[in-house]
This record gives C-alpha cells, structure tokens and sequence, in this order.
C-alpha cells in the first residue's frame, strides 16, 4: 500500500477556533465552540507535528485557525517550520496585527501572508465579518508590503459581494499585492449553514466572471488573480483536494487529522489524533485517510467515468453533506443521481430573485451560535 | 511575456525559496501556494542567478563546464519560464537589491 500512497506536500495547521472577526461562511467547523476542539495543541506537540510533517514529504505550510495571530507562540512556531525547510504562509483577518508583530514574524522567517478581505469598502466589510476589522486590514496591507513580504488578498465571494470583484481586483492592485484569490463560497461549515443567504444567482457569477477576464488581460503577470469555481453552478465537481489522501492534510486544533479542513464533519469516518498516533501512521495507516483513496471505493457512475483521474469523485464531505453519504458520487456532478438536490437548491435562488425576494438573514459565525447549533444536534 | 535578453541580471525573486526536498530526493523552488520540482540543470541555472552575472555569463559557464552545445536554448527556455511565473527577476530590479 505504502509505496503507491503519494507523500503530502501540503499541510494546513488549523492553531486554534478563536477568531474576533464572526464571518457567516467560515469553514471552520459549526460546533467549533465545543468539547471536541477545546484542548488546543500546545507548542512543543505543534512543532513535534511539523517534523513530523516535513519528514514525511510536506514543503507547504498553512498556519491558519481560526485566527492564528491569538497564538502567542506563532512566532516560535514560524521558527520551527523554517529550520526544518518547510515554506510557511500566514493566513489571517490581520486583526489587530500590529507592524511589530508582523516585523518579528519576518524575522522568525515566515515566507508569505495572506490577508482576508469582506469586501471592497469598509461598511459591507465590517458588516459581513460582523466585527470592524477593515482599517486593520488596510494597515496590515501596508506593513506587509513594507516588510518584503509577497502578500496574497483572499476574498470570500458570495451574494452580498460578487458585485464588487472589480473594486476588490483595484484595491489588491493599488496594495502591490501578487496574487489575489477571488474564492466563491464552498458550501462547508458554517457556509453549508447558510447557503440560502449566501447563495448568488447564476447572472452575479456571469457578471463577475466577465470582469475577471477582462482584469486578467489587463493586469497580465503584475496581478495573479485566482477564480476559484463556484462549484455549485458547474458540470462537473471540483478534484477537490487534488483527490483524498493525495496530498494534503489538515491538523485540527485539537489534534484530530483530516484529509481536508471539512473533512472533521464526516460523521461515518473515525479520525486519529497527533496526541496518540504519529502523523506517518494517520498518512498512511488510518482508516479516515485509506477509505477514498484510489479508486475502488468508487460507486458508478464514477467508477467507469474516464474524468475519475481527473476529479477524483468530486467532495467526499459535499457527498456527505448534500446527499448523506460521502462514499456516492459529488452530487454537484451532473452524472450524479443526486445532482437534483444542488438544482433543487439553485432553482429557489433563482425563482426568489426573480421575485425580487431578499436572501434569508445569515447566522454569524461565534461561539453561542456554535453552542446553540451543538445542542440542537 | 517578452523572453529574458541576454543581458538581463536575472535572480530568484524574494517570494521564492530554493530548498532541499529530502523527502523525494531533489530540488524544488517553493513560492506562494505552489512549487516547481528541478531537475540537476535547473539547479545549476538556479544556482548562477545570483543578480550578478547575467544571461550571457550564464550560458557561457554552464557551456564551459559541460563543454556541450545547445545549452543557450535550455538556460533561455527555463528561464523564460521562471520569469513568466515572476519566480526569476531580472535587470534593475535585481541590480538594485543585490547591492
């Protein structure tokens, strides 16, 4: 088994589930608040985690949460990942991060900062991260730029945003930033939880498709900007992860290891922990990280569909949540049989805003909200 | 994307890492979300860009030391590729921070 495993390259460390900012799409898992996720991994574990990682093939480091900046050893952490070679990108709402701390984290050798953004003006920002966080981000930009650092701005995209793709391409422009990621909404988390508010209609998707084009072809090679898919709206499903257990993992706060950071949802699967099992044995003996491997878990129609080695099935945690079951095929795949469940979904946003019917109020993401969802199961 | 001339100064832009991947027994040049695997000649360029000798001193010392033709379009092919990625920089840019 073990010598046509691939090794990881990507490892996303998920610090903790604090987060100031309340965002109503976070990927983070609903019942985040809770007893699963409490005891958070404390330094010495991390840093255990990471050579562990780096010996097992990993080159790419996430250092996300939550928001990692409340960890008060991230420095010591980015310390450790650039001893051992790994390259480390920060991914934050850069709330109140001050030029200090962001100095000393270059110093510690961290390699590329990533800076979410709401939307383009402070008003629509503050309100979708339902805490003031614009002018900190602003600032951020500055002091990231000043320190040498390659920035990259990530936008979540949704139905209150897409008509800002413009003003946001402007603004990471106008920063010196290298890459901006223009991410629509994947429906996991508390996103799933909200999908009818944040759902955008197929006409907003056409709309800012047209201008990423158009900004692509004028900004050239000065702005990497990157689209990623609505996946709702395709044909097909995403690869997502570049297929389960190919290339990435994701290490909880708690210790937990999943094929990706949704992949925690999964009721039917059992996940080992860092604290119990060294991470070479979670790649490649557990039973969380076999069960999608390859293609022999595959049901038809993927299982003679010659797109298998290119998507890989599509989601296992889109499966689980939309169909119930993450061993069928991604229903978002327009061969799958339970492709109605996603049209099913789009047809009342498209029939509401016809109707001139606003979107549902969403559930912002926090600890009480995160309570309330747990006890209700 | 116009190819890099042969009197550019390339060297490997700050967003980008040349690194050891011991794992799988090469090279790589990690950057933002992404990274190149390299092979031993790609090493070897690499390892000249150093934002003091340009494309022309380039091909001639890797001509030099394999006494071999044809390495122009090699050296000028990958680093075509490198710049169009913004992993190699290349004239005042690269000048300027090597001082």
């Amino acid at each position: 088994m073990r010598s046509v495993v691939p090794k990881p390259l990507w490892l996303l460390a998920e610090l903790t589930y604090r987060c100031p900012l309340q965002c109503p799409y976070c990927s983070n898992p609903l019942e985040f608040a809770g007893g699963r996720f409490k005891s958070e991994l404390v330094t010495d574990e991390w840093r255990r985690v990471l050579r562990e990682a780096k010996a097992l093939g990993v080159l790419q480091l996430g250092l996300s949460g939550g928001e990692p900046l409340l960890r008060t050893d991230l420095e010591d952490l980015v310390a450790t990942a650039r001893e051992l070679g790994l390259y480390s990108s920060l991914i934050t709402s850069a709330y109140r991060l001050t030029q200090e701390r962001l100095a000393a984290l270059k110093l510690a050798g961290l390699d590329h900062v990533q800076i979410s953004i709401q939307a383009a003006d402070a008003e629509l920002s503050d309100h979708i991260a339902g805490t003031a966080s614009y002018r900190d981000k602003l600032a951020a930009y500055r002091y990231t730029k000043e320190l040498g650092f390659p920035l990259t701005v990530n936008a979540v995209l949704h139905r209150k945003n897409l008509h800002q793709v413009e003003a946001l391409i402007r603004l990471a422009e106008s920063l010196g930033a290298e890459r901006i990621e223009l991410a629509n909404t994947q429906f996991y988390g508390w996103a799933f939880h909200n999908r009818n508010a944040l759902m955008p209609t197929k006409a907003q998707l056409d709309d800012a498709w047209q201008v990423v084009q158009r900004e692509r072809a004028r900004l050239g090679t000065r702005l990497e900007i990157v689209w990623v898919l609505p996946d709702y709206h395709e044909r097909y499903p995403k690869p997502c992860m570049g297929g389960w257990g190919r290339a990435y993992m994701t290490v909880s706060p708690g210790g937990e290891v999943w094929p990706c950071h949704a992949a925690g949802r999964i009721a039917t699967l059992e996940f080992a922990n860092v604290r119990e099992r060294p991470l070479e044995w979670i790649w490649y003996e557990s039973e969380a990280f076999n069960r999608f491997r390859g293609d022999a878990w595959m049901p038809e129609p993927c299982r003679s569909c010659p797109r298998k080695t290119v998507d890989f099935g599509g989601c296992r945690c889109q499966a689980f949540l939309v169909a119930g079951d993450a061993g069928v095929t991604d229903p978002v795949c327009s061969l799958s049989p339970q492709r109605r469940l996603i049209d099913s979904e789009l047809a009342e946003v498209e029939q509401a805003a016809a109707a001139e019917v606003p979107p549902a109020a969403w559930t912002y993401r926090a600890a009480p909200a995160s309570r309330a969802l747990a006890a209700q199961g | 994307m116009t190819p890099v001339a042969a009197a550019a100064v390339p060297r490997i832009a700050p967003k980008a890492r040349l690194q050891w991947d011991e794992a799988r027994r090469r090279h790589v040049l990690l950057y933002p979300e992404g990274l190149v695997a390299l092979n031993q000649t790609g090493v070897e360029i690499l390892e000249l860009c150093d934002g003091k000798r340009s494309v022309a001193d380039i091909i001639a010392a890797l001509t030099e030391r394999y006494r071999a033709a044809g390495i122009e379009r090699d050296v000028t092919a990958f680093l075509d590729g490198l710049a169009a990625k913004r992993l190699v920089v290349c004239g005042p840019e690269a000048q300027r921070d090597a001082t």
